[in-house]
Order: C-alpha cells, then structure tokens, then sequence
C-alpha cells in the first residue's frame, strides 16, 4: 500500500465531516446553499486527488500491456 | 399525435435501429453478447457505467427528491462520489480476476472465488430478485414520462408496452453492444437536457441559482439543510456509505466492468466520474425551481416535478426532446438488467441444473429468456400493488448484502470460507427482508438508542448481521475447508 492511496480518503473524511459540521443554508456561496457548496466541493476535489493516486500507482504501468 | 409525441417516437426507432445495427460483423457467441469479447475501451465502459447515475431514477427520482425533501437530497452527489472513488481500487481487481478466469456474470466471480457453484445460483436469485423492480421503476418512469409529454393521450400501459417491446429486440440482437451505443445517443440528449433546465429555469424563473436558493430559504429556513432528526446528518452519513457499498454489486453494473479492454480505464474514470456526475446538480435545479411553481405535488406526485414545470415552461417540441432523453435514460439500464438477469438465469442456474447442457444451448436460453424476464417485469410493472414498492425499496439493500464477500474475497489471506459467504449472505437477505416488509427502522427496532444511532439508516443493521454469521461460520468451517482453500490460493 503506497501512503499517496491514503489522500482518496480526503474526499471521503470531507464528505462526513461537512455533513456533522456544515449542516447549513448559508453563507450562499456560488449559489449554493453552503451545505451542498461543500459537498459539491469534495466532489470537484476528488477528481485531480484520483488523478495524483493514479499518477503514483505503481500498478499504472503494468496494467497498461495487459 | 402531437410534435412531443413525434419526436419521442422518432427518437425511440432510431435508438432501436442503432442498437440493432451494434450486431454487424460480429460472431454473437456468448461472450461477445454480455461482455462485448471484452473490447470495450474507455468511452463505452465510461458510459455504461455512466447509464447507472442517469437513469430515470435519476431524472424523475432527483428533481423529485429535490422537491419534495430538499436538503437530504444531497446524498445523492455523496453516494456516487465516495463510489467511484471505491471504484479505483475495487473494479481492477474484480475486472483483472474476472479476465483471467473468463468469467462472464457477476455469480460467475463468486463461483471461482469461493469454489461453489450453489453459492452461484444464491448470489443469482439475490441478483435477480433485486434487479426485476429495479427495471419496474425503470418502465414506470418511461410510462410517466411518455403518457405526459403527449400530455395525457397515450396511457402509460401502452408506453410500457412499446418501451419494453424496443428494448427486448435490441438485447436479443445485439447484446451489450447495443446497450453501449444507445447509451451515447442518451448521455448526450441527457446532458444537453439537463443542463439546459438546470440552468435556463432558475434564471427564467428567479434570475438565478443564489436568488432561487434564497426564496427556498425565505419560505422554509430548514429545507435546504438536512432535518436535526429522521433523515438528519447521521442518516446521510449512513447512507452515503451504504449506497457506496452497493453501487457496484448490481449484477448488470458488476457484469458491465468486464466488457473493458484494460485496467486502467476503472482508474481513469474514477477521474473523469465525480465531475460527470455534477450534472446531477442540475437534476436537483430543476426541482428546487419547481417547488414554488408548480407547488401542491405530494407523495408520489413529487416525481412528476420535472416534467410539469418542462410543460408549464416550453412548447410541445421542447417537451418532446426532454422527453426522448427520459425515456432513453429507461432503456439502457432496462437493457443491461435484462441481459444480465438473463445470463444469470441461463448460466448460474439452468447450467448448474443440468450441468450437461452445451455452451450454444446455453447461448440460446440466455437469449430466450430476455423475452421472458421482459414480460414478467412489464406484468409486474402493469399490475404490481403495494408488494412492488416494498420490493422496490429493498432492491438495492439486497444486493448491498453480496458485498462483505465480495470484498473479503479480494484479500490476499481470505478466511471466509463459502459456508460462511452463504451465511452472511443469507441472514443479511433476510434481515432486510424482514425490516423493509415489518416497515422497521433502527429507532423502531432499538428504541432506547440515542437519537444519532436511531437516525442510522436501517440497511447497516442488515450488513452488521451478514458480517457477524459471515464471520462466525468462517470460523467454525474453517477446518472442513481448509484443504480446499490453499489449494485455490496455489492456483490463483
């Protein structure tokens, strides 16, 4: 297990965390009510996290012959 | 016959013709018709894949829940991230295991992983018994969307009918190849159509996102957030986390990772994934722009939030390409359960049966049997009561319940032996089946919980159960299959 897998729990952990702790409608921001800006957030942030977990897989370059 | 009408139909042939033509020069033995010979490169896997976030589920369930429980709707952007970020690590161990042994179903995995062909016909029945209502609610919302958008002159029987009829010719012909190509005619008229309400009916209607948000909040101050009790932070986390371990044990969403060519395209979608699925943000726009105008919706109605503020805002055309993109998001997830339900069927139980049979014979059940498992679901769709949508609801707790095996298989030491797989399973089957028909919940069965416990959804107390018999009968069998179990692990 290679500890950059470990950042893919980033969205997850704020994900949870903004559900106990960013329950709310404002601030509005980007037009959101903030709970779901927060969420949309970690959804957005996961995506170049997966791109860092991929560039950092030791498993890329084998599977890529297959 | 209205222009709304026209276009639908239109749409709706051509979808037919495109899936039917997917056949050419293709020899259509098994393995090329539920897993495409395995050839599939990144875009066609990315959209069978994508075709499970956008169906009419989806469509009508999202801008539904939007409008009628507001902020709880969240989960559902949650759900699907936290799964494709699973989906990294998950689909190229399952894909890559599912290669070397040829397998073609999601029974077969469990069969070679677990080395019991009856723990195959278990996960089958579970599959299958989820997948039916599945595709229920898949031909309702077709009915739905069809008998208004030709604003009430076709009935939503005959709209069942023909939807059902186009997709059974297709999957017969065409197998998975025709799943993949009417799913890109449908991602793009979804996209462009969900795009294009989420943005144009706030601005139209309220002059944007943040001012629609703010009359929302206006009118009721908690609506946006999530409620301190019942579906309250502890329920999405729940949730999230549950749906997340489901997502992919859908026979027909497990089967489909299997027509990839490569490993890395699991990897490369879990990038790509999160960002397609905001679209589903605008899914919730258009039933947050609904709630004050076309409001008194309740119950089931929520559902029609969608369409009835399409028909209160747009001309029939418009309604008709809104339409089309319904109707389509129910076909391609209908094709890929039936395909799958029939390889089950044909594969993991008929061959299990009468282990004699020939791989063509096997071939030719599995292709009559799409006919089959069609009109048992329109049946069911047509005449289905209040059992329906008990087993609707259950649906996808059941499948959840393939999980704990699923994944303690994917580990280098696997204690669990199939005993104990058929074990967990079982109990957890039945678990959920006892809560979805007694209508309990944690709060109802433990009611001396504090409140966040109460909260939890009540599928955990399904999957804590599986875990528990999994792990106890592991152990207690550990010794009868023991021999066994190191001589799979030498051949893996």
């Amino acid at each position: 297990m290679n500890a950059v897998k470990l950042l893919a729990l980033v969205p997850i952990i704020g994900i949870f965390v903004g559900a106990i702790f960013f329950n709310r409608v404002t601030p509005i921001v980007l037009g959101m009510p903030f709970l779901l800006f927060w969420l949309v957030m970690c959804t957005v942030l996961s995506s170049p996290i997966m791109w860092i977990v991929f560039k950092f897989d030791p498993n890329r370059k084998e599977d890529e012959l297959l | 016959m209205n222009i709304a009408l026209v276009i639908i139909f239109i749409v709706l042939v051509l979808a037919i013709l495109l899936g039917i033509q997917a056949k050419k020069g293709k020899d259509m033995n098994l393995e090329q018709w539920s897993v495409g010979g395995r050839g599939f490169g990144t875009i066609f896997v990315f959209l069978l894949m994508a075709g499970e976030i956008y169906t009419t589920f989806t469509f009508l369930g999202g801008s539904g829940w939007a409008y009628g429980k507001g902020g709880p709707t969240y989960y559902i952007i949650s759900y699907s991230a936290v799964a494709y970020i699973m989906s990294y690590f998950l689909l190229p161990r399952i894909w890559k295991y599912a290669k070397k042994h040829n397998l073609l179903s999601q029974s077969d995995f469990f069969v070679q992983k677990y080395n019991s062909p009856y723990l195959g016909v278990f996960v089958s029945l579970i599959g299958i018994v989820g997948m039916v209502p599945y595709f229920i609610t898949q031909l309702k919302g077709l009915g739905l969307i069809v008998s208004q958008a030709s604003y009430g002159s076709i009935s939503p029987t005959f709209a069942i009918w023909i939807g059902a009829i186009a997709v059974t010719i297709y999957v017969m012909v065409s197998g998975i190849h025709g799943s993949a190509w009417t799913a890109v005619v449908k991602d793009i008229l979804i996209l462009a159509v969900v795009l294009f309400l989420g943005i144009y009916l706030p601005i139209h209607y309220y002059g944007g996102l943040g001012s629609m948000f703010e009359a929302i909040h206006a009118k009721d101050a908690n609506f946006l957030a999530l409620p301190a009790t019942g579906q309250s932070p502890s329920w999405f986390i729940s949730t999230v986390l549950l749906t997340a371990f489901g997502f992919y044990m859908w026979p027909h969403t497990f089967g489909s990772t299997y027509t990839a060519k490569n490993a890395n395209t699991f990897r490369r979608n879990a990038i790509i994934m999160p960002l397609y699925s905001l679209v589903l943000l605008f899914v919730f726009f258009v039933g947050f722009a609904a709630i004050l105008q076309v409001p008194g919706l309740t119950g089931s109605d929520t559902d029609l939030a969608l369409l009835k503020i399409s028909i209160a805002t747009f001309d029939p055309w418009v309604i008709g390409i809104i339409g089309s993109a319904g109707v389509l998001t129910a076909l391609v997830p209908g094709s890929l359960i039936l395909m799958s339900s029939a390889t089950l069927l044909s594969k993991n139980i008929f061959k299990v049966i009468k282990p004699t049979a020939t791989n063509k014979q096997i071939e030719k059940i599995a292709k009559y049997m799409v006919p089959v498992v069609a009109l048992v679901t329109v049946y069911y769709t047509i005449n289905g009561g209040e059992t329906i949508v008990a087993l609707l609801l259950m649906g996808y707790s059941l499948v959840t319940q393939l999980f704990p095996a699923l994944l303690f298989s994917l580990m280098k030491n696997n204690f669990v032996t199939k005993y104990g797989a058929f074990a967990g399973m079982a109990t957890g089957v039945a678990t959920v089946a006892y809560v979805t028909i007694a209508n309990k919940s944690v709060g109802s069965l433990l009611p001396f919980l504090p409140q966040v416990i109460k909260d939890l959804n009540v599928g955990i107390v399904a999957l804590i159960v599986n875990l528990f018999f999994l792990v106890i009968v592991s152990i207690l069998t550990r010794s009868i299959s023991v021999s066994k179990q190191t001589a799979v692990h030498l051949e893996k």
